[in-house]
């Protein structure tokens, strides 16, 4: 399988294109993620293109203290089934109870998506049986969601260079509110299944993105961007290690001007990296199917990332038929603006998307565009400080405390002590090196106190976390410039005079 | 401190010491004995019982009893969660479960100090109307065993007499209708989707009060429909039923579709002047079926308020006739949905089938449900199939929103209250319901009831007169949304004039062994 995935033209043009030095598929290739649902290069008769599309399904956790319709608490990793009410073990008699929490970060993110908010929105039920779904059904909202028609933009880099970057657009169809399931562990050898109910009942928002995508990194752009966007807002961690954030890739191809080809459904996407692999994947694979003669099955795939590939879901075959119904336990969510809000409002039981709207913090665009702005770096360093947690309160707190200017601090930011931590797989929170010891070593750079080979030997010195100030590492290791001539001088002389045969040896030529 | 409103006329006994709580509620325990053979009861919950009286005892003592219901004993529909007491919904499904948390009625019942008996009999999961389908056997209705009854209904011959002549309670809510009936209780819960509280007091002779849909909490009452379950209530009176509203009614956190307002308990007045009244008579309930003396009870009931100057006028109510059918659409779908959570997991019975989970779903599910449960299961999930959604279910949502609207319009027009029949007839005896299946027998019975569940209005049964065999035969006020009220003090009056006799129970002649071989012949 790992040998399929490089045997296709098209892959080949790829990967030749993103490695560098051939011009004529980078060319092909730049093509290919510039214009929404442009042609990419030929197949194996070389003439005609393939069209890939691309749409996601991302499930976010909402970052909530309890769960979407019940109490109980939401944490990851505790106890199996010690997070579990009477409703989320669905016992009869029990009722959903919306939590207000959910709903306010489903507007935020709504409203961060540029979507319109529904002002009366409903919620259904989805049947099918499944060890862990205990009700038979998942609550969601199927007909009428919380927010859609929005969009979010986001950057990538051409052919891995930072200095030339295009944003692009991807519409958001619609976020719905909706349950998630519990965890089913299978152990095969004594044909058990064991289930924790930690997880069912925590609120989900699935966001789903029209197939405005056209390739791998695309779609790994677009989540990224949406990550960074709901860890802003906090309406989600969106940790995806963690399941906090589940992306569905749809998958399809065809020729240009023809119809969309029949898609499949990529799951089991565990990483950002494995969802531009994932994804480029199954584009390679379809075009090939294709091209031999196949057709491709309207199928739910599984990513194998140790594979490298994506595999037929065995669970998951033959469609479903949900049995949607109204969920009648819950009456439809209504929520208002200013201007609908009733007069003698009890703030605590009425969301008011206006008061959202207000309070919404800065977006990563806006933050980015007033990094380049405020120090003068270059909008790709923006990207690079917002994409690391962290990074830009190191950076700017570095800038607070030194008298060097921002463009040459950012320089240390991103290829010194980013490429350290990288290096060690460190995150920012946990560098050796707080800004305050980084200011004050600038600082010495800045006064000419010491040179810049001496400024690196001492932050290899300050790596070691031994406590010392950049101060004591020059007095200790003498890496100070002299400023004194008569010092310098008498210096020299000191080398010159000790080395008499030589001089001697220099001077005779 | 009492809370405003009304009282059982037994408090006043418990407040001057008159009867003990403990005497009150050991004489309704051995009355529950005498009359097992009624089959009212699924569980006894004896001990319990008995203690909760001990402790309301102790505050009258004090002189601080919690509030009205303090040391009065009730019984609870087999259908409601009650903490350490079986809750069974009459199903080998949840046969032996144990609910570790109180439905939200139960809760305020007893924070309020009532004594909880037990649980009564009915349909498996509410479904029915006979109370004749559970897994628990049949409910006797009290008053086959009433002077009443047996003076007046003319025995085909001696010998089969009383077995075959029994009749039912009606239902789903028929355990708890008898036990009020039989004065094993005062006040019972039961539960009413198309009618399953006003049908069983029709047919026992004692008042069933179907609430406004909101007005009462549904948490934990095991669902049947949950866009049209309200608990019911059944009572010897019409002030009773008021008194336990009271104590019941308002939002509940953990039932979001309760009204958001607090209940204020009232006090029914003694009505003296109904001129200012408008009583609507529907034509449509002229239901084919409809015994002729019933007809004409309901007619003598028009006249009594006509001639107490109340206005009467014919009303008509034109899509309740496609109430049944509708009603069958969103009942099993809601039913097909709401049973899929009994997959043996967490609770409830397992096969043990193991040769996989699928399997196992399914031999649990056959084992668990009846043919009644599963014929309505498997209709239910036919109309919730995408190809069918829309011609049956959107259509019955439709249909349902016209039903309803019939009502608006006629209130509109300023009617304040609807006169109908409760039921077609009086109970028929056992041998003669079984005769036919259980959906032909739901869709005849509910036919009177269950447009007041569609349009979520309270609704009222008042025992009003005896039929030629001596069955009791009850007429039905249909009121506004949440004018319980005014529905409530009409039926007062209503009840006042009737004087609908008291039921003369002989239980003494019965003997244990022929019932429990008619119960077991039953079954098979």
């Amino acid at each position: 399988a790992a040998a399929r995935g490089c045997g296709g033209v098209w892959r080949r043009a790829w990967q030749r294109g993103a490695g560098g030095p051939a011009p004529a598929p980078r060319g092909q290739r730049a093509a290919a993620c510039n214009a929404r649902g442009g042609a990419v290069p030929a197949g194996k008769s070389g003439l005609t293109p393939w069209v890939p599309v691309v749409g996601l399904e991302i499930h976010a956790q909402i970052s909530s203290n309890s769960k979407l319709f019940s109490g109980s608490q939401v944490q990851f990793a505790a106890p199996p089934n010690s997070l579990v009410s009477f409703f989320d073990a669905s016992l009869p008699g029990t009722l959903p109870v919306l939590n207000r929490r959910c709903v306010e970060a489903a507007v935020m993110t709504g409203l961060a998506l540029k979507c319109s908010i529904n002002k009366k929105s409903l919620f259904d039920r989805k049947h099918y049986f499944y060890a862990d779904l205990p009700a038979g059904y998942q609550i969601t909202q199927q007909r009428v969601p919380i927010a859609a028609n929005g969009s979010l933009s986001y950057s990538l880099c051409i052919d891995n260079k930072m200095s030339q970057m295009v944003t692009k657009t991807v519409r958001i169809k619609q976020i719905q509110l909706e349950q998630d399931s519990g965890k089913s562990l299978h152990d095969d050898t004594r044909s058990q299944t064991l289930v924790d109910l930690n997880r069912a009942g925590v609120g989900l928002m699935e966001v789903v993105m029209e197939p405005d995508m056209c390739c791998g990194e695309e779609a790994a752009a677009a989540v990224r961007e949406l990550q960074l966007i709901l860890q802003t807002l906090g309406s989600s961690q969106a940790v995806m290690a963690e399941g906090q954030l589940r992306v569905d890739a749809n998958v399809s191809v065809h020729r240009p001007g023809e119809h969309y080809g029949v898609r499949t459904e990529v799951k089991n996407i565990n990483s950002i990296r494995f969802l531009a692999k994932a994804v480029d994947y199954e584009i390679q694979r379809q075009i090939e199917e294709l091209e031999n003669g196949g057709t491709i099955l309207n199928e739910t795939r599984a990513f194998d990332s140790k594979l490298g590939c994506t595999v037929p879901m065995r669970d998951k075959e033959g469609k479903q038929d949900y049995r949607f119904m109204p969920e009648p336990n819950l009456p439809p969510l209504i929520l208002y603006d200013a201007k609908s809000l009733p007069a003698n409002t009890n703030h605590q039981q009425v969301v008011n998307i206006d008061w959202i709207h207000e309070r919404l913090p800065d977006l990563p665009s806006v933050k980015r565009a007033k990094l380049v702005e405020r120090y003068g770096i270059l909008p790709e360093h923006s990207f690079t400080l917002l994409n690391e947690d962290g990074l830009t309160e190191f950076f700017e707190n570095v800038v607070k405390q030194t008298q060097m200017k921002p463009k040459k601090v950012i320089g240390w930011i991103l290829n010194d002590l980013l490429s350290y931590l990288k290096q060690h797989s460190l995150t920012v929170k946990e560098s050796p090196v707080s800004s305050f010891l980084l200011a004050d070593l600038l600082n010495l750079l800045e006064k000419k106190e010491i040179s810049s080979t001496a400024a690196k030997q001492v932050l290899v010195e300050l790596w070691k976390g031994e406590g010392k100030t950049p101060l004591e590492i020059v007095k200790e290791k003498k890496l100070e410039l002299l400023q004194d001539q008569k010092e310098l001088e008498q210096i020299c002389q000191a080398v010159i005079d000790g080395q008499e045969n030589e001089v001697i040896m220099m001077v005779l030529g | 401190a009492l809370k405003g409103g009304s009282r059982f006329q037994v408090s006043a006994a418990l407040t001057e010491g008159r009867v003990a709580p403990t005497e009150l509620c050991q004489r309704c325990l051995s009355l529950i004995k005498s009359t097992k053979f009624l089959n009212a009861y699924i569980t006894v919950a004896e001990e319990t019982a008995l203690k909760q009286a001990e402790e309301s005892e102790k505050r009258y003592r004090r002189g601080q009893p919690l509030g009205v219901l303090d040391g009065i004993p009730i019984a609870v529909k087999d259908n409601f969660n009650t903490a350490g007491i079986e809750t069974t919904c009459a199903s080998n499904m949840l046969k032996g479960y144990i609910s570790p948390y109180n439905a939200t009625v139960v809760q305020k019942l007893l924070d309020q100090g009532a004594v909880l008996l037990g649980k009564t009999n009915l349909d498996e999961f509410a479904m029915g109307s006979g109370s004749t389908d559970g897994v628990f056997g049949p409910v006797r209705n009290p008053w086959s065993y009433s002077r009443q009854y047996k003076e007046k209904s003319v025995p085909k011959s001696h010998s089969e007499d009383e077995e075959s002549n029994w009749v039912i309670t009606g239902g789903s809510s028929g355990g708890s209708a008898a036990a009020v009936s039989s004065f094993t209780c005062f006040a019972a819960l039961g539960s009413d989707t198309g009618g399953s509280t006003r049908n069983p007091a029709a047919h026992c002779g004692v008042v069933g009060l179907k609430p406004t849909y909101g007005l009462i909490s549904r948490h934990g009452l095991i669902p049947l429909v949950n866009s049209m379950d309200v608990p019911g209530i059944l009572t010897r009176c019409v002030d009773d039923a008021a008194v336990v509203l009271g104590s019941l009614a308002g939002h509940d956190p953990k039932d979001s579709t309760t009204i958001q307002d607090n209940f204020k308990p009232f006090e029914l007045p003694n009505l003296t002047d109904v001129s200012k009244l408008s009583i609507g008579i529907p034509k449509e309930y002229h239901a084919p079926g409809l015994s002729s003396e019933i007809l004409a009870l309901w007619s003598k009931a028009a006249d009594l308020f006509k001639n107490a100057g109340a206005k009467v006028i014919e009303v008509s109510l034109p899509h309740t006739r496609y109430s049944i059918v509708c009603y069958h659409v969103l009942c099993t779908a809601e039913v097909a949905s709401n049973m899929a959570r009994f997959d043996g997991l967490e609770y409830g019975h397992r096969s043990d089938m193991n040769k996989s989970t699928e399997s196992m779903y399914a031999a649990t599910r056959r084992e668990g449900f009846n043919d009644v449960v599963r014929g309505r299961i498997l209709s239910g999930n036919y109309f919730l199939l995408k190809q069918n959604y829309e011609n049956y279910f959107i259509k019955a949502q439709k249909v349902r929103r016209l039903i309803a609207n019939d009502f608006v319009k006629v209130f509109g027009s300023g009617v304040d209250i609807l006169l109908t029949p409760t039921t077609l007839s009086d109970a028929v005896p056992y041998i003669e319901f079984i005769k036919e299946d259980n959906r032909t027998r739901s869709a005849q019975d509910d036919i009177l009831t269950q447009a007041a569940n569609m349009a979520g209005l309270p609704a009222i049964n008042v025992p009003t007169g005896l039929s030629e065999r001596g069955l009791p035969l009850g007429l039905q006020f249909i009121g506004q949304s949440f004018q319980e009220k005014q529905l409530l003090t009409v039926a007062k009056w209503f009840e006042k004039q009737v004087k609908f006799p008291m039921i003369q129970l002989e239980v003494k002649r019965h003997d244990h062994g022929a019932f429990q071989h008619q119960k077991s012949a039953s079954f098979s």
